[in-house]
C-alpha cells in the first residue's frame, strides 16, 4: 500500500494542523535554492510566481512561444469557490461533498477537503489581480450553476475564465520575471528528469529553435504539464498538449495514478470529417440556460423547427428529473451516446443531439420587457431582447459555433456530441503533491488526485490555482528544509551527462529512421483504437485487442515514421514525433488499467459493470482504491494501491434523479 | 449549409531561419473541403510535403480555438485572414472558393523577427507586460473578493480590453507596426479597476518606455489594427492609453 502521508486530524482541521507543523525556510535560504517549473499554465504560473514571490530562485519552461498560451488558456465557464455569496446553502462541506460524490467516490478525501478550503481564496487572490469577472449591478461578484450541484458557486469572466485567470497568473509570472526572480524559458521541452542519489535534481530540456539539449538543476522539480487528452488524437486539447514530461517522470520512478479516468465532455461540437484535427468545446455553463433534446421518432430527418414540442425527448429531464440538464459530465455523455446509438442521434452523420436555447431565451425577453415595462411586445419583440441576455452571457461560444459549422445557434439549436476534454489521471502525489519520486511534484492536470473518476465542471481551474497559488508554497518548503545543504548542484555531474546521452540517442532514433509514414498517421491510428475501445465504454475483449494493437502500431512507429528536417533547427515535426512516441506507451498503459478495473466509475464505464438501467456500477469491495502504476520496462507494469478511506461521504450509488 | 469541395494555389512564404532569405513557394492543393478550418487545409497540404520528401511549412498554432493567440497568418494582404473579428484557426474554408489563388505571409514587423516560414518570435510583447502589465499583488494578499466594488459598465469594458489575446495582428496589419493596440488595451484594463489604480501612472509610463525600446512604430490613428482584431479590441482604448500617458508625463512625481 502506498503512503499518501495524509495528516492526522479531523477532517476539516488536517490541512490548518499542517501548515502550523510543516517546515519552513528561511528568506535568505530560499534565495539559495533553485526550483525548475515546467508548463504555465494555471498550475504552472501560479506556483512560478507564488515562490518567486517568497524568494526561490525558478526557472520556468514551457514550449509555446510565451507562457500566456498554455491550454488553460481556453477553459471557457468558470471556477468554483465555496464563497456562498448566493446565499443559497453553500459551504466547504458542500463543495467538498458535492467534488467526491461527482468524482464517483474515487477521489482522495482530505485533498479534496484542502481544495474546497483554499477555493475563497482564489477569488479573492484573482480579484486583487484585475481579473475582470462578472458582475452584478451593484458592484458585486456575479455566479452561476455548473453540473453536479444544486448552488451557484461558478465564478466566471463570459466565456473565457480560464484566459482571464491565466492572464492573471501570467502577469504575475511576468513581473517576477522582470524582478529578476523567475528566469524564462519559452519554447522549450522538457525531454528527461535527471535524479541524483534518488532525487529529483535537474531536466533535460531542448530549445525548440535551435535544437540544442540543455542541462538545468534545481532543488525541486515541478511538472505543471497538463493532461494527455491528446492521446485520443481528436480531443478539445491544444495542439501541443502532451504527455512527455509526466511520462518521462513515469520513465524514471514516478507512478502513474488512474491513467484511465478521462473525461468526456457532453457539449463539443461533432466531427464533420476525416480533416478533422481537433474538437471545439461549447462550454458546459450552456446547459444553464440549453435544454438537450433530440427527436421521440428515430432516424427523424426533420429540421429542428418542423419537430413540435411534443415530438421532442428531453432526455436528461426526463431521466434526472432533480439534476435535469445539469448532470454531471460522464452521465450527460453517456446518455447522449445511449440516444445516438439507439438512433435518435441527428444532423448529417447522426452522431449529435440538440442543445437548444430557445426555450431560455423566451424566458429572458419576458424579464426583459417585464423590467422595461413595455406592453404588449410582440414574440420577436421578446426573442429580440431574449437573444442580447443570451449574446452578453455567451456570446463568445455562439460565435465560435457559427465560425466553425456555419450555422447561427441563435435561430437554430446547437449540435452537440461527447468528446475527450480532461484527463482525471496522472501522476501519483501524495498530500504534499509530491510524486513516488522525492523531490518532483506535480500540480494541476498532470496529477491523479482532486476529482477522483470525474471531474465537476469549473473544478479544473480552481485545483490548478490551489495546487500553484496555496498548496505548494507550505509543502514544497516541508522539504527543502531539509535540503539546507544542497547548492548550485552542477550540471556536470555523471547522472547529467547520461541523461543527456540518453536523449540525444532517442532524438537520434527517430531521425534516422527515415520512414514512410507522417507523425499524423500514427496518431491517428492510435487515437482510434484509444477511441473505440478505451473511449466511453469499455470492455474485457475491446481493452485486450486494444494493447496488442497497439503495441503494434508502437513497434511500427519506430520502424516507419517519417521525421523530415533535422533535428538542429526549429522541427516541429521532431517536437510530435516525441510527444506520439509517448503515447503510444501512455495509451497501452491506460487500457491496462481499465482493464484491470473491473467496475464502472465516473468517466470510466465497464459494460460489464452497470446498473439495470444503465448506470455507472462501481464495486467499492474490490475496487476502493487508487490504482498507481509503476513502469517496469516497455509493456510492464507494477501495480500499486493506495486505498480509500471515507471518513465523511460515505460512498453510495451515485443518483441525480 | 452547403458543403463543397475546391483546388487551391497557395503561395507561401518559406524562410529556413532567422537569417536566411525568404521567398514565396507556390503549392497546389485539390479536394479541400469548405467545412475545414484553414490551419486543417494546412494540415493537408503538410502531410502531402511529407509525403513528397519535403519539408513542411512551420506555423504557429496550439488551442485552434481561437483564444490562445498562437496563430498567426497574414493571409491575402490581411493578418489572420478575410473574416472579421476570427483568428486564422477559426478562418474555415468556406471563405473560400474553388480555383481562388491565396498568399500567406507571416507577420511583417521589424519586432516580429521570423523564426521560420510562417513563424515569428512575439517575445516583444512579454517584456511590455514585465515593463507593467499587472497589479502588484503578492499571493496571499488579497481581502475578500467582494469588498472591492466594481460598477458593472467598468468591468465590462475592463472585460472587453482584457479580451486582447497577444496575437499581434494589430502589429502586422499597421502600416508603422505599431504596438499600440495591444498595450492600451493592458492598460486600459487596469486603469479602468480600482485595483489597477495604484500603479496606473508609472504602468502607462513604463510600458510606453518598452514598447519604443522594442521598436514597434508609432501610432497615426489609421484604425487597422481595430479592423483586424481578431477580438474586437475597440481604438478607444488608444484614446485612453494617449490621456493615461500624457496625464502620468504631467502628474507622476518620482
Amino acid at each position: 500500500m502506498l503512503d499518501s502521508k495524509i495528516p492526522k486530524g479531523s477532517l476539516g482541521a488536517k490541512w490548518e494542523d499542517y501548515k502550523g507543523h510543516c517546515k519552513l525556510v528561511n528568506p535568505a535560504n530560499k534565495r539559495n535554492m533553485e526550483i525548475i517549473i515546467v508548463g504555465t499554465g494555471l498550475a504552472g504560473a501560479s506556483a512560478a510566481a507564488s515562490l518567486a514571490e517568497l524568494g526561490y530562485k525558478v526557472k520556468a519552461f514551457c514550449f509555446q512561444d510565451s507562457p500566456r498560451r498554455a491550454h488553460s488558456i481556453a477553459a471557457q465557464g468558470g471556477i468554483n469557490a465555496a464563497k456562498n455569496y448566493q446565499n443559497d446553502g453553500d459551504s466547504v462541506f458542500r463543495l467538498f461533498y458535492d467534488t467526491v460524490k461527482g468524482g464517483d467516490y474515487r477521489a482522495r478525501e482530505a485533498n479534496v477537503h484542502r481544495l474546497a478550503e483554499v477555493s475563497g481564496n482564489i477569488i479573492d487572490q484573482c480579484v486583487a489581480q484585475g481579473v475582470p469577472f462578472a458582475r452584478e449591478y451593484g458592484g458585486l461578484l456575479s455566479n452561476r450553476s455548473f453540473g453536479g450541484t444544486q448552488v451557484q458557486r461558478t465564478f466566471y469572466a463570459a466565456g473565457q475564465t480560464g484566459q482571464q485567470l491565466l492572464l492573471g497568473a501570467y502577469s504575475a509570472l511576468e513581473r517576477q520575471i522582470a524582478l529578476g526572480n523567475v528566469t524564462m524559458y519559452s519554447r522549450h521541452e522538457m525531454l528527461d528528469i535527471v535524479k541524483i542519489d534518488g532525487k529529483a535534481r535537474g531536466i533535460i530540456a531542448r530549445d525548440l529553435i535551435t535544437g540544442k539539449l540543455e542541462r538545468h538543476s534545481g532543488n525541486a522539480v515541478l511538472l505543471c504539464s497538463g493532461g494527455y487528452g491528446n492521446v485520443f488524437y481528436l480531443s478539445t486539447n491544444a495542439m501541443g498538449s502532451n504527455v512527455t514530461a509526466a511520462w518521462k517522470a513515469t520513465r524514471k520512478g514516478a507512478f502513474f495514478g488512474n491513467p484511465c479516468y478521462t473525461q468526456i465532455h457532453p457539449t463539443c461540437i461533432p466531427v464533420s470529417g476525416d480533416h478533422q484535427s481537433k474538437l471545439t468545446l461549447m462550454s458546459e455553463s450552456l446547459r444553464n440556460d440549453g435544454r438537450i433534446w433530440v427527436p421521440k421518432k428515430q432516424n427523424d430527418n426533420r429540421k429542428p423547427s418542423d419537430i413540435p414540442e411534443n415530438e421532442r425527448d428531453y432526455y436528461l429531464e426526463r431521466r434526472y428529473p432533480a439534476f435535469g440538464n445539469l448532470v454531471p459530465r460522464d452521465v450527460a455523455s453517456r446518455a447522449a451516446k445511449e440516444r445516438c446509438d439507439a438512433g435518435y442521434g441527428v444532423g448529417s452523420s447522426k452522431q449529435a443531439v440538440y442543445l437548444d436555447f430557445a426555450f431560455n431565451m423566451e424566458r429572458y425577453g419576458k424579464i426583459e420587457v417585464s423590467k422595461r415595462q413595455i406592453s404588449n411586445a410582440s414574440h420577436e419583440e421578446i426573442m429580440k431582447l431574449g437573444k442580447e441576455v443570451v449574446a452578453e452571457k455567451y456570446g463568445n461560444l455562439f460565435d465560435m459555433y457559427a465560425k466553425i459549422t456555419g450555422e447561427d445557434p441563435y435561430a437554430v439549436p446547437m449540435r452537440i456530441y461527447p468528446a475527450v476534454h480532461y484527463t482525471m489521471g496522472g501522476l501519483w502525489v501524495d498530500y504534499e503533491l509530491m510524486t513516488s519520486v522525492t523531490g518532483l511534484y506535480a500540480l494541476g492536470e498532470a496529477n491523479f488526485s482532486d476529482h477522483g473518476a470525474n471531474r465537476l465542471g469549473a473544478s479544473a481551474l480552481m485545483q490548478g490555482l490551489a495546487d500553484g497559488y496555496f498548496v505548494i508554497p507550505y509543502t514544497m518548503g516541508n522539504y527543502l528544509a531539509d535540503d539546507l545543504k544542497t547548492k548550485d548542484i552542477p550540471t556536470d555531474s555523471p547522472e547529467f551527462v547520461e541523461a543527456e546521452k540518453a536523449v540525444q540517442a532517442d532524438i537520434d532514433k527517430l531521425m534516422n529512421i527515415k520512414g514512410t509514414k507522417s507523425v499524423d498517421h500514427f496518431h491517428k491510428a492510435l487515437g482510434k483504437i484509444m477511441w473505440d475501445k478505451c473511449g466511453m465504454a469499455r470492455n474485457e475483449k475491446g481493452l485486450k485487442e486494444a494493447i496488442v494493437e497497439i503495441q503494434q502500431l508502437r513497434a511500427e512507429f519506430w520502424k516507419d515514421v517519417r521525421v523530415p528536417g533535422t533535428a538542429n533547427e526549429f522541427n516541429p515535426e521532431l517536437e510530435k514525433a516525441g510527444r506520439v512516441a509517448d503515447f503510444l506507451e501512455l495509451g497501452e498503459l491506460m487500457c491496462v488499467d481499465a482493464l484491470n478495473r473491473r467496475e464502472s466509475c465516473g468517466g470510466h464505464f465497464r459494460e460489464e459493470s452497470q446498473t439495470d438501467e444503465g448506470e455507472a456500477l462501481r464495486n467499492d469491495n474490490e475496487f476502493s482504491y487508487v490504482a498507481a502504476w509503476e513502469y517496469k520496462g516497455p509493456s510492464q507494469f507494477e501495480l500499486h494501491k493506495e486505498e480509500l478511506v471515507f471518513e465523511e461521504c460515505k460512498p453510495t450509488q451515485r443518483s441525480y434523479k | 449549409m452547403e458543403h463543397y469541395n475546391m483546388n487551391l494555389t497557395l503561395k507561401v512564404w518559406r524562410q529556413k531561419n532567422t537569417d536566411a532569405q525568404g521567398k514565396f513557394e507556390t503549392y497546389p492543393v485539390s479536394g479541400i473541403s469548405s467545412e475545414m478550418s484553414f490551419l486543417e487545409m494546412f494540415d493537408v497540404l503538410n502531410e502531402k510535403l511529407i509525403n513528397e520528401g519535403k519539408e513542411p511549412i512551420a506555423f504557429d498554432h496550439d488551442c485552434r480555438e481561437g483564444i490562445c493567440g498562437a496563430c498567426s497568418m497574414h493571409i491575402n494582404g490581411r493578418a489572420h485572414g478575410p473574416w472579421a473579428a476570427t483568428t486564422t484557426c477559426q478562418l474555415h474554408m468556406r471563405a473560400f472558393k474553388d480555383g481562388d489563388t491565396v498568399t500567406v505571409e507571416p507577420w511583417r514587423a521589424a519586432s516580429f523577427p521570423v523564426v521560420k516560414d510562417l513563424t515569428v518570435d512575439r517575445g516583444a510583447f512579454d517584456r511590455i507586460i514585465e515593463a507593467g502589465g499587472y497589479v502588484s499583488v503578492n499571493t496571499g494578499n488579497a481581502q475578500d473578493a467582494n469588498s472591492i466594488l466594481v460598477p458593472k459598465d467598468q468591468s465590462d469594458e475592463a472585460f472587453a480590453a482584457a479580451a486582447c489575446i497577444g496575437c499581434g495582428a494589430c502589429v502586422a496589419a499597421c502600416k508603422n507596426s505599431s504596438a499600440m493596440l495591444f498595450v492600451s488595451a493592458k492598460v486600459s484594463q487596469l486603469a479602468l479597476l480600482p485595483q489597477g489604480q495604484p500603479e496606473r501612472k508609472s504602468r502607462a509610463l513604463n510600458m510606453i518606455a518598452q514598447m519604443d525600446k522594442e521598436m514597434f512604430g508609432s501610432c497615426t490613428n489609421t484604425g487597422a489594427c481595430e479592423a483586424e482584431c481578431p477580438k474586437e479590441i475597440s481604438l478607444t482604448n488608444i484614446a485612453r492609453l494617449n490621456r493615461e500617458f500624457i496625464s502620468a508625463g504631467f502628474t507622476y512625481e518620482k
